[in-house]
């Protein structure tokens, strides 16, 4: 095992570690503002994928116009989820939200599978970026490249989002202490819509890049890069930001290395290690890596 | 004669299956501190909390009276509530702990679209040097009446016209409570009107011109706060912990 065959192993990691990053964020902001296990987020994800297919194969239009569509049509339907499913019963106990998100989840799903046809279809971004290049010795293509330096500005963006804007600081006070941001004239609808809207944007985009990687996407790709994020935002403690990005980045890493470095006939287990090391994590950290105490909000 | 700043007039609240305020009726002048006693759960923070649009009343009118221009407060939502004038500073203080002491500042200020909140910001720096030597520190780490001064100011950056205080000096020294009633005093000194829910009435009664004393929800007495603090009465509404046993009042955390 030589050290340019780990370094390969490292970047294949951070590659699958962005994507998981981008869906982790999303899914940890809006369980901080509503207390929402939100299971339909990796459907945002599937829908995403469609999109750009739509704009890219159907209309033949350029990248950047299929990248607008994305963003768009992720924020816009993770709104619509929450002004439909969740708004209506933000009052009742946690668990409703939960089986409310497992429903909208199987909704996506079969309407997808519906207008769609469960039927794959090949996924194929443009060619430049399925190009090989060496970064530092080790080889990738374009598209993973774009993957990881995407992320990071996206995931600058929302920093500075939440920091330094006042929609961003306002939904830090309203996942905080709901009831004293109402005082203060925060409008919690309002609040929870942008964490959703952004949330969804996050996931759609990732959509796109796990389907470019795929290279074919159907009507139930969502469950396992949403699951997997999921995964990632309680390893990180989830609720929190820069622990679902930390958690997105462990799991990504863990998971190639495992199938890397291990004989091939472990690859079929790869699921059973993540899940594996997400019990490992909790058994000594209860709260994840960044997560503070566990609150239950009555 | 104008109409006080604000009215409730024969005001009933229910939280779920139980009724919180009956036929509540008070009012505030501009310009006053009004206190707002009682012994617990007699229905002061829910008062409070109707005011600020939290709570609804199920009968009864809520009207903040603005420059000839009356606004039913219980058809508004909070933030309208808020934009008109009327901040809260809640019980318990209920600072934003993981935001910085400015950020926390600057949610006071979250409906202002005007160009002045970091004047305003530095005005507050100035009534509360601690927030000048904290402002970048998470606010979860001051001490009480740290906390305190923040709730205060944060409440303060809306530029208010009332400024509703639940409670202001529940669980600090007496030295901090000493501080924060003379802050309050200052307040109103500033055009800003109060309306103040206490525990320690005995303070409450030295800084405010008049006071109403909640009993079940019901208003039992009011009057001007030095007619209050003599009533024999008020002994009955605080189980012993009337004005003449303020000392105890104030040493009871």
């Amino acid at each position: 095992m030589t050290g340019g065959y780990i370094l390969q192993q490292l970047v294949s990691g951070l590659v699958l570690g962005s994507v998981y990053a981008l869906i982790a964020v999303g899914f940890s902001m809006i369980y901080g503002i509503v207390r929402l296990i939100n299971f339909a987020h990796g459907d945002v994800l599937m829908v995403g994928a469609f999109a750009a297919f739509g704009v890219l194969t159907v209309l033949n239009l350029p990248l950047w116009a299929a990248l607008v569509a994305v963003l768009a049509v992720g924020a816009v339907l993770a709104m619509v989820i929450d002004l439909v499913a969740f708004r209506p019963q933000r009052s009742a106990p946690q668990v409703n939200g939960f089986i409310t998100s497992l429903g909208v989840s199987i909704l996506l799903q079969n309407l997808g599978v519906l207008l769609l046809t469960g039927q794959p279809r090949p996924f194929n971004l443009p060619d430049w970026l399925r190009a090989n290049i060496d970064v530092l010795g080790a080889r990738m293509t374009v598209l993973e490249a774009v993957t990881v330096c995407l992320t990071v500005v996206i995931l600058l963006a929302l920093v500075a989002l939440v920091r330094g804007t006042r929609m961003g600081v306002a939904m830090r006070a309203a996942a905080e202490n709901p009831m004293a941001a109402q005082l203060m004239g925060i409008r919690l609808n309002r609040a929870i819509a942008t964490a959703f809207a952004t949330g969804g944007a996050l996931a759609a985009i990732a959509g796109v890049l796990w389907a470019g990687r795929a290279g074919q996407i159907d009507p139930l790709m969502g469950l396992v890069p949403g699951l997997k994020a999921f995964v990632a935002a309680v390893i990180g403690g989830v609720g929190s930001l820069a622990g679902a990005v930390m958690g997105g980045y462990v799991l990504g890493l863990a998971e190639v290395l495992f199938v890397g470095l291990l004989p091939p006939e472990y690859g079929a287990y790869r699921d059973a290690f993540v899940f594996g090391l997400l019990i490992l994590i909790l058994l000594v950290l209860p709260n994840g890596l960044l997560g503070r105490a566990a609150e239950e909000r009555a | 004669m104008a109409r006080p700043l604000l009215t409730l007039d024969e005001v009933d609240v229910w939280r779920g299956p139980s009724q919180v305020l009956r036929r509540v009726s008070l009012t505030v002048e501009e310009g006053e501190i009004v206190a707002l006693l009682g012994a617990n759960g007699a229905g002061k923070t829910s008062t409070l909390l109707t005011i600020s649009g939290l709570l609804r009343p199920r009968r009864g009118r809520v009207v903040l009276s603005l420059d000839g221009r009356d606004l039913d407060l219980a058809r508004l939502s909070p933030d309208r509530i808020v934009a008109a004038g009327v901040a809260h500073c809640p019980e318990g203080r209920q600072i934003f702990g993981g935001l910085s002491v400015r950020e926390n500042l600057m949610i006071g200020a979250h409906l202002r679209r005007d160009g002045e909140v970091a004047a305003d910001a530095a005005a507050m720096a100035a009534l509360f040097p601690i927030l000048r030597d904290r402002a970048g520190s998470r606010a979860g780490l001051l001490s009480g009446g740290e906390q305190m001064m923040l709730a205060m100011a944060r409440a303060l950056m809306s530029r208010p016209r009332l400024l509703l205080l639940d409670e202001p000096s529940l669980g600090l020294a007496p030295q901090m409570v000493e501080t924060v009633f003379e802050i309050i005093a200052d307040i109103r000194g500033r055009g800003t009107t109060v309306l103040l829910v206490e525990q320690n009435a005995g303070m409450a009664l030295e800084i405010a011109d008049r006071a109403y004393v909640l009993e079940n929800g019901e208003v039992r007495l009011s009057g001007p706060a030095s007619e209050i603090a003599a009533d024999p009465r008020m002994r009955e509404a605080y189980l012993g912990l009337g004005p003449g046993a303020a000392p105890v009042a104030e040493a009871v955390p």
